[in-house]
């Protein structure tokens, strides 16, 4: 009876006597789940273009704030190395695109699933190569990131908004606008389309793969390197922000691996999820719950829609 | 030259069907058991046998384990380091409890543990496909992962939080623990890693084996075959997960000696699935390829530069390492995406014909 107790009543009791803890806590989840989101992006852009489940979008996300803060420790001005990062990672998706997903065109999707993990290898040992494995800062301030916290007062308590959260709120909200414009307005955007549609159908009507493939690995690498700005501001950069690569895989299952939609919504209820989850039924099982508790929010919304919240439905045919 | 089949008739069904048609394929293999069984024990150093030969044997095994379920039946997963780790935990707790019976038994029963932990992560195989799958084996890596290092059950509530191989003897010959000899736990490993290969082969030569396929190839058609989806499913989890099991209980028990929480992480299941793809999908021999290259070649990468005489930090070459292997990884995928396994069948086919091409 305790265990009931303590699993279905003492939460939400705590929730009811410190509301300001509870909107602090679903606040942190909040804006992780938009961090996760960012991530979620990188995945699904690659994967509704190329039928790529790219796993090295995580090493990307860190290689791109490497390569930042380690231009700006050489001396170059934040914003030049800035644009100089964003150059980088066009020669990465360009890169790509040649030496990597051209020879493997029409392979299985577990054959090209496999080469993105050889990418993640040799992009770590490059990486470390050249920037060294010891963690850095991010150069936030330098970028006009704002710092500090905003506090108000609610409900007899104070909740404590970061600036910096706020701000990486905004520029995701932003980047997912101009995304979801930039697939449904434009010309190339409903190239992308039509390519994620069939890549034979749009080789037939003369949209060039190779061309799509580059400008998607190129968005993919954009949104590494504002998710890597973003998630390094809070913490550092190091090779460790790699496994926030794994952290979105729930968020992209939940919300279905083609749905820019999905892997906002996704994000946003498995960070909430896993914080709240962590902070109020953590201490009963145990802390550390947060590394399985967002596959477990995510594989039982699975049982219940197999192609994920805003997947296209899966028709099978004989 | 060597290599023909001409002139081997086969008189009756159960010869021509057998899993080595050809007489050559039969002595090579012979050749290869005798190499592994009687050279390598008397002949090899110790650090051929404990350091290479011991632990390739482990992870080939692990790999069939993966392969019986991702190369046959068609299911991805990534959760084999997390049943490996089952495995080698459930001897762990079971050699604590009842340390007098013979630990060979126990390393083999530990397998049927993580077959039911497989079972149970199995479960949402039935209504999820694809890459939504491995996403969702990663949930039971995620979650044991957690059990081991937070759950003190599980490693005796001892300090360190490592499990630690105490010794246990056979006959009165230690197999486990410091004292042993690295040649009896190599016999040991090698006995366990035959027997086990060849039951994988009868099952994927049979009826078993064919399911899966039916399955893998298309799980709705084999449906309306009247194969069960359910069963074959499960099934395939729970074996792959034996295999992996036994495996993982190897690996600490035969190898480390002892191990910590994280070796059985989210990478070891990425390794073990480097060898099945590398050494191919849907190949028993494929499997000890693969683990041959992706576990070996980290080791020649270490030692070819200071016998080149090329002075490198060591630091610089874990970064080169990783370099390599993640370039070689892209390179054999391109070259031949059906694995070393398709290499090896092209190979001999050329050596059927050789020295005349047409």
């Amino acid at each position: 009876m305790d265990i009931l107790y303590k699993a279905f009543i003492d939460p939400f009791m705590q929730m009811g006597a410190a509301p300001d803890l509870f909107v602090q806590t679903l606040w942190d989840g909040l804006v992780a789940g938009v961090l996760y989101s960012l991530i979620a992006l990188g995945f699904v852009l690659i994967f509704k273009a190329s039928g790529v489940f790219n796993f090295a979008q995580g090493i990307m996300v860190v290689f791109a704030a490497l390569t930042l803060v380690g231009l700006h420790e050489k001396g170059v001005p934040a914003y030049l190395a800035l644009a100089i990062t964003i150059g980088i990672m066009f020669l990465l998706a360009v890169g790509v695109e040649k030496l990597m997903l051209r020879p493997l065109v029409n392979q299985p999707d577990i054959i090209l699933f496999m080469a993105t993990f050889g990418l993640t290898y040799f992009l770590i040992g490059f990486g470390e190569l050249i920037f060294g494995g010891d963690p850095k800062v991010m150069i936030a301030t330098q970028l006009g990131l704002p710092r500090g916290a905003i506090d108000f007062k609610f409900a007899g308590g104070f909740v404590s908004l970061q600036k910096i959260d706020i701000a990486a709120t905004i520029i995701a909200s932003i980047m997912v606008a101009s995304l979801a414009i930039f697939f449904q307005k434009t010309r190339i955007g409903r190239a992308l389309r039509a390519v994620a549609d069939s890549h034979k159908a749009a080789l037939s009507v003369g949209i060039s793969l190779e061309q799509i493939w580059v400008i998607v690995w190129f968005a993919a690498g954009l949104v590494a390197l504002a998710t890597g700005i973003m998630w390094g501001a809070r913490s550092e950069v190091s090779f460790a922000l790699e496994i926030i690569a794994l952290k979105a895989l729930p968020v992209l299952i939940l919300g279905g691996f083609t749905s820019i939609p999905g892997a906002i919504a996704g994000g946003v209820i498995i960070g909430v999820g896993e914080k709240i989850g962590e902070f109020y039924w953590g201490p009963l099982l145990g802390s550390g719950i947060e590394t399985w508790l967002a596959y477990v929010i995510a594989l039982v919304f699975l049982l219940f829609r197999p192609q994920g919240l805003f997947g296209e439905k899966i028709i099978e045919r004989i | 030259m060597l290599y023909r089949e001409a002139g081997q008739f086969k008189s009756s069904y159960t010869a021509d069907m057998a899993v080595f048609p050809i007489l050559q394929d039969r002595i090579g293999l012979g050749i290869v058991l005798f190499i592994a069984v009687v050279i390598i024990p008397y002949f090899g150093s110790s650090f051929l046998i404990q350091a290479i030969m011991i632990p390739f044997l482990i992870f080939s095994l692990a790999s069939i384990g993966l392969n019986l379920l991702t190369g046959y039946t068609g299911l991805l997963s990534l959760g084999t380091g997390a049943f490996m780790g089952v495995g080698a935990y459930a001897c762990y707790k079971l050699t604590t409890y009842f340390p007098g019976v013979n630990i060979i038994v126990w390393i083999l029963a530990s397998g049927f543990f993580s077959a039911a932990v497989g079972v149970v992560f199995g479960l949402p195989s039935l209504r999820i496909k694809g890459f939504y799958l491995a996403v969702a084996t990663l949930a039971a890596q995620f979650f044991l992962s957690w059990c081991f290092i937070r759950q003190p059950w599980f490693y005796n509530y001892n300090t360190s939080g490592a499990i630690e191989v105490p010794t246990r003897a056979l006959f009165g010959i230690p197999v486990t623990g410091a004292t042993s000899s690295f040649t009896t736990r190599y016999f040991v490993v090698l006995g366990i890693v035959i027997v086990m290969t060849w039951l994988a082969s009868n099952l994927v030569h049979g009826r078993i084996g064919r399911m899966w396929m039916a399955v893998r190839d298309m799980d709705l058609a084999a449906e309306l075959i009247g194969i069960r989806l359910l069963q074959t499913k499960l099934l395939a989890f729970a074996i792959s997960s034996f295999y992996s099991g036994v495996a993982g209980a190897l690996l600490v028990f035969m190898w480390y000696g002892s191990a910590e929480p994280s070796v059985f992480d989210v990478n070891l299941s990425f390794f073990i699935l480097f060898m099945v793809i590398i050494g191919g999908l849907g190949s028993l021999t494929g499997s000890f390829f693969g683990a041959a290259l992706i576990f070996i070649l980290p080791i020649v990468l270490r030692y070819i530069p200071p016998k080149l005489g090329i002075p490198i930090q060591s630091a610089t070459v874990d970064h080169i390492q990783y370099m390599v292997i993640g370039a070689l990884i892209v390179i054999f995928l391109i070259a031949e995406p059906a694995g070393l396994a398709r290499l090896w069948q092209i190979g001999k086919q050329k050596l059927r014909v050789w020295p005349f091409p047409y």
